[in-house]
């Protein structure tokens, strides 16, 4: 007889109330594995007939010590990790912490790669914007939405991967550079699918926008103010979606961000309706300014000529001794990063995505601690929730757009 | 810019122990930790640091008082950071909770107290949030084994 089956499994999780304001409330545990939970994430529910009265949200599910795992790694083999934390835009992620990086070790990145960056990171947010979409109109039930707009993600997935290699953890980012250079023809086809995602995105204007079901499920659903998104530290379109135009790109530009033309849509009220078109108008505005970018990027070289953090030309490794040992330590050591810390944060398509690195020297951190979004909209999301249907906790939740492996780390 | 807040930081915030710098264009204000709660809210008030984005600790085993926690704060009206820091000893390693100043305090506060043992006095909440009820040991402090594993389901055999 097996005996592992009979013993019954610890509760990782004790839920903040084990019963609801009135006696004939009911609690119900969603999750962890939910279709309704849009993430591996338990949401402890206090109903009063089909209304939330309170909710109590776990998660820690996709947890594997990333912050602890970097601490033991050289400040490039950490890359992989940086990829999935927020695994639907990871090229974002890659380009915040290398801009950390290089302001510790004061590195100004060539303009080639300046640019790039730029554009990159504007593809990855369309990219992450249609997953966010397309997933909460499908658990709405648009299925023919879902498949339009996830037909463009495909594109755009394998588009990257003829640039780096695979479709979701590229490690493509560089502290002082990238990987590679753009392949041949890659802009064409890149003006190819921005073609398409228009003609595509389009028609889910037409199926989306004015339809009475998607209006009665998202109207006045999920509802915040500024005031109080600011208090429980939302950002990102959650925080515009209440009318307040704050963006990093605008308001701290870094990058080519400062030399681009483009708006910072925001919503009327809050709701999930207003989060939704703002994600469908930010990615319109990612497609204007990759555009722009493609006219402006310039040629030249991708990584800064730093022997600190860029690895010297193959030829010269396997012809001179001094790039022989030069690929060697920073392959084994790592680069040198100068003692210091810093704080630098990026506009992710969740959010303020900010790396917290403390460094005492040498080749890998003594501390990098990353802000996640999800992570903080995770301890605010029972404000979008409590008072509104069971129902609507699932385009809340779609519409917040949790990302896992940030949340978790 | 950062210069002129710093000036007008140092003003306002360094006396009584409290003391006011410049790291990478951040600034940065460094108080005692019975001063935490009371800064944070000067913070918030005076000068419209109104978004808490984070908080977190570090751990310098051998040093006394052994731990740094650390928050950061941005302003959505002046539309820049500013850093706070603070020092607790690892016998009482206790900070007063922003809960009451900062909704998503209460998120954050309870990663660190899972991840550096750190006790956010008030802050009524501090069950594991990314960890799970019994683990043993607070993971990111340095003298918790990368390799230890404590796995609520036994592997099997």
């Amino acid at each position: 007889m097996d005996t592992r089956a009979s013993a019954p499994l610890p509760n990782p999780i004790r839920p903040a109330f084990e019963r609801g304001e009135r006696d004939d409330s009911v609690v119900v545990s969603i999750g962890p594995s939910h279709p309704a939970t849009h993430g591996t994430i338990q949401v402890i529910a206090a109903l009063d007939g089909e209304k939330v009265e309170r909710v109590d949200v776990h998660c820690g599910y996709l947890h594997r010590g990333f912050e602890k795992e970097c601490e033991d790694h050289t400040w490039h083999n950490l890359m992989p990790y940086i990829d999935r934390l927020n695994y639907c835009s990871g090229l974002i992620n890659d380009f915040a912490y290398c801009e950390a990086v290089e302001k510790l070790m004061s590195i100004e990145i060539t303009p080639r790669c300046r640019y790039l960056r730029t554009l990159l990171s504007e593809y990855s947010r369309i990219a992450d914007h249609l997953t966010c979409i397309a997933a909460s109109l499908m658990e709405l039930g648009a299925m023919t939405a879902f498949l339009y707009l996830v037909m463009i993600r495909d594109y755009v997935y394998e588009h990257l991967a003829d640039l780096t290699g695979a479709r979701l953890t590229y490690t493509y980012g560089r502290i002082g550079g990238l990987a590679r250079d753009l392949p041949d023809g890659w802009l064409k086809r890149l003006g190819e699918i921005l073609d398409q995602y228009e003609e595509f995105v389009g028609r889910i204007h037409g199926l989306i926008d004015r339809n009475r079901i998607f209006i009665d499920r998202t109207r006045d659903v999920g509802v915040i103010s500024t005031a109080e998104a600011i208090n429980w530290g939302f950002t990102g379109p959650i925080l515009r979606s209440t009318g307040t135009p704050r963006d990093l790109r605008r308001d701290a530009p870094y990058l080519a961000y400062a030399e681009l033309d483009f708006e910072v849509p925001v919503g009327i009220k809050g709701d999930n309706y207003d989060r939704y078109y703002v994600r469908m108008r930010e990615m319109d505005e990612s497609v204007y300014m990759i555009r722009q970018l493609m006219d402006m990027l310039p040629a030249g070289p991708i990584c800064v000529d730093d022997r600190r953090c860029t690895l010297p030309p193959k030829n010269l490794v396997y012809t001179e001794i001094e790039s022989l040992i030069n690929h060697f330590k920073l392959i084994m050591d790592g680069p040198d990063v100068p003692p210091g810390e810093v704080y630098s944060a990026q506009e992710a398509p969740n959010g303020e995505l900010g790396f917290y690195i403390v460094s005492t020297g040498g080749g890998s951190p003594y501390k990098l601690h990353v802000r996640s979004p999800s992570f903080v909209h995770m301890g605010g999301v029972h404000r979008l929730l409590e008072g509104y249907q069971l129902a609507d906790i699932i385009p809340t939740f779609g519409s917040v757009n949790m990302i896992g492996g940030e949340c978790d780390r | 810019m950062p210069a002129e807040i710093v000036d007008r930081l140092r003003a306002e915030l360094a006396s009584e122990g409290r003391e006011v710098t410049l790291a990478q264009d951040m600034p940065v204000v460094t108080v005692p930790p019975t001063a935490v709660r009371e800064t944070a809210r000067q913070l918030a008030v005076d000068h419209a640091f109104d978004l808490l984005l984070d908080v977190t600790a570090i751990d310098w085993p051998g040093r006394t008082p052994r731990f740094d926690v650390v928050y950061h704060f941005y302003s959505t009206k002046h539309l820049i950071r500013v850093r706070l820091k603070t020092r607790v000893p690892e016998a009482e390693p206790v900070v007063d909770s922003l809960r009451s100043l900062y909704g998503s305090a209460a998120f954050m506060e309870r990663e660190c107290h899972e991840m550096y043992g750190i006790v956010f006095r008030g802050n009524m909440d501090l069950r594991p949030i990314l960890l799970y009820e019994g683990f043993v040991g607070h993971p990111l402090r340095k003298d918790y084994p990368k390799q230890q594993e404590q796995p609520l389901v036994p592997y099997r055999k």
